[in-house]
């Protein structure tokens, strides 16, 4: 039997809930789990005061009620699986280096800022943000992949490193700015200046996009390893068709402001 | 021993511990597919002159490969790690990467791997790009038809070769009809593969020779030709042809399976006695008697 984890008192005030991660609480009885410390605004406050606890810690943790304004959730996780039956909070799996977290939801704003391992898969749509580096440091993720069903808002992959980012419906706009490595996949539409000051990496996306000025065309052909991303995407749950998967796309390099090696792949339609 | 007329003498061919990698080559088409494995495993044959053997393994479906296209399995060998990797870099840079549509992955897991698109890559000249996907990294090289696809590592293995039965023949046609039929069963055994020219090779050889800079020279017991005039010569009478089968495998179980299923195929009408090639179990590691492959 899992750990269940049943909202029943709405915070009134963002609750900061980065210990509650599978990871650290394996072996802890209800009594524990219910005791761990957490802030509620600025007051100190216990998990217990929010969530009925239930079951057995074993690694699999399942969140139940609208965790939208819980922050922090599997934080800095390294294995395990958290499954939030709900919405989820700001700041998503920041950090975190393995495991997986399932919101069967939507997910604010900061989804897997600066993680290195792992998988988070929202189920409905994310805010701004996801998976990119925080306001000062130079690098956003650096591994793993994050995959949103629904749409994205700004900022998407902002100075990620490595990993995998998908998209199932429309991204915002600064799509992979700054970017230095890794892979975004957008499904839907890309708002505009996707790509701005990006060194290295790939954006994918299968509709016509604006293309900043300093981004080259450099030609329409169906590159061997785009075939196989799609099919690992496919494997998410996403629908990829077969004319997605055996599509010619236009090439972009970019961003001549930084090192011009980065690439924004458009499936032509 | 016999099955039925064919007499089976009670020796063991000698195998060799060498390194095997498994390269999984696939294209837009079977036929580009096969154009690459053909070139990579051409002029490979033996150790002795090649400095590897390789062969093709397989053909494989669109749903075996990792880009769901055609494909091709190959095998090749070195008599060590680092010589395996020196020969992937070389063959799949100059067979696989220059033949159109091609991409190149490693096929074979293990807790030893080599570096080849890792090399590769710099034949991109700085325009390379590197992808992780599924735990595994490739290398996207830029070349003239778009991009081509390769792992940046392969697994390799230790491994077997010079597994091999000798076919002693009444005459050329019924010689080559038997070992036409014993590689036929030969190629249907996973992890092995023929390194001769369509898996037969007509010139065994032995070790050392009268002239003292060659390693190797014609194995003049087996040569029909020379019954009359070499001391020790192994062809039977009514014998007049002999043909070699030469196995390579990544495990000793798979060679000794190709060679149990090439000797019963080889049994046919005409051929007078199937044996197996050795040093007198001095030289090889491992000893696969044919005793053992009869049943």
């Amino acid at each position: 039997m899992s750990l269940n984890l049943i909202l029943h008192t709405l915070p009134e005030v963002p609750l900061e809930a980065a210990l509650l991660r599978p990871d650290t609480i394996t072996g802890m009885n209800e009594s524990a789990i219910a005791g761990i410390k957490v802030m509620h605004g600025n007051q100190p406050a216990c998990v217990g005061d929010f969530f009925k606890v239930t079951g057995k810690a074993n690694g699999e943790m399942h969140l139940e009620g609208d965790l939208a304004r819980i922050k922090h959730l599997g934080a800095n996780m390294t294995s395990g699986q958290m499954i939030i039956h709900g919405n989820a909070g700001v700041h998503l799996g920041t950090g975190m280096s393995g495991g997986e977290i399932i919101v069967d939801g939507d997910a604010a704003d900061w989804v897997g800022p600066e993680m290195s391992g792992g998988r988070i898969i929202v189920k409905g749509s994310a805010g701004h943000l996801v998976g990119s580096a925080y306001r000062g440091s130079t690098k956003g993720m650096l591994g793993g992949e994050i995959i949103i069903h629904g749409n994205v808002k700004n900022e998407t992959g902002h100075a990620m490193r490595n990993g995998l980012i998908i998209v199932g419906g429309n991204s915002g706009d600064f799509t992979g700015v700054n970017m230095l490595a890794g892979t975004i996949v957008v499904l839907g539409e890309m708002g505009i200046r996707s790509g701005a000051g990006m060194k290295r990496g790939t954006i994918v996306s299968m509709h016509q996009a604006e293309m900043l000025p300093t981004f080259s065309y450099s030609c329409l052909y169906h590159p061997t390893y785009l075939g196989m991303l799609l099919q690992h995407v496919a494997k998410t749950g996403l629908k990829i068709s077969n004319q997605h998967l055996q599509g010619q796309y236009q090439r972009w390099c970019g961003d001549s402001v930084e090192f011009n090696r980065g690439e924004i792949l458009i499936y032509q339609e | 021993m016999k099955i039925k007329t064919t007499e089976i003498v009670d020796t063991f061919a000698e195998a060799f511990k060498m390194w095997g990698s498994r390269i999984i080559i696939t294209a837009e088409t079977r036929q580009w597919a096969l154009a690459a494995a053909q070139s990579m495993t051409g002029f490979a044959t033996s150790v002795i002159g090649c400095k590897c053997e390789a062969g093709i393994e397989r053909e494989l479906s669109v749903d075996e490969t990792p880009d769901q296209r055609p494909g091709i399995s190959v095998l090749l060998f070195a008599m060590d790690m680092e010589g395996l990797g020196k020969r992937l870099v070389e063959r799949v840079g100059q067979c696989v990467m220059t033949c159109p549509t091609t991409a190149c992955f490693n096929g074979l897991e293990s807790e030893h791997t080599v570096m080849v698109g890792g090399q590769l890559r710099y034949f991109g000249d700085g325009h390379q790009l590197s992808k992780n996907l599924d735990g595994q990294r490739l290398w996207r090289i830029p070349v003239m038809d778009g991009e081509f696809l390769v792992s940046e590592s392969f697994g390799v293995q230790p491994a077997v070769g010079g597994g091999n039965i000798l076919i002693l023949g009444k005459d050329l046609g019924t010689t080559l009809k038997a070992a036409n039929a014993a590689t036929k069963a030969m190629h249907a055994i996973a992890g092995v593969i023929l390194p001769f020219p369509d898996g037969v090779v007509r010139s065994g050889s032995k070790v050392g020779s009268k002239y003292k800079t060659l390693i190797a020279s014609t194995n003049d017991a087996y040569c029909p030709t020379l019954r009359g005039v070499t001391e020790q010569s192994a062809v039977v009478a009514d014998a007049n042809c002999v043909l070699e089968i030469v196995i390579d495998g990544l495990d000793v179980n798979a060679v000794e399976s190709a060679m149990r299923v090439g000797l019963h195929a080889a049994v046919k009408p005409g051929i007078k006695q199937i044996t197996a090639g050795n040093y007198g179990g001095n030289l090889g590691q491992f000893k696969i008697y044919l005793k053992n492959l009869v049943d």
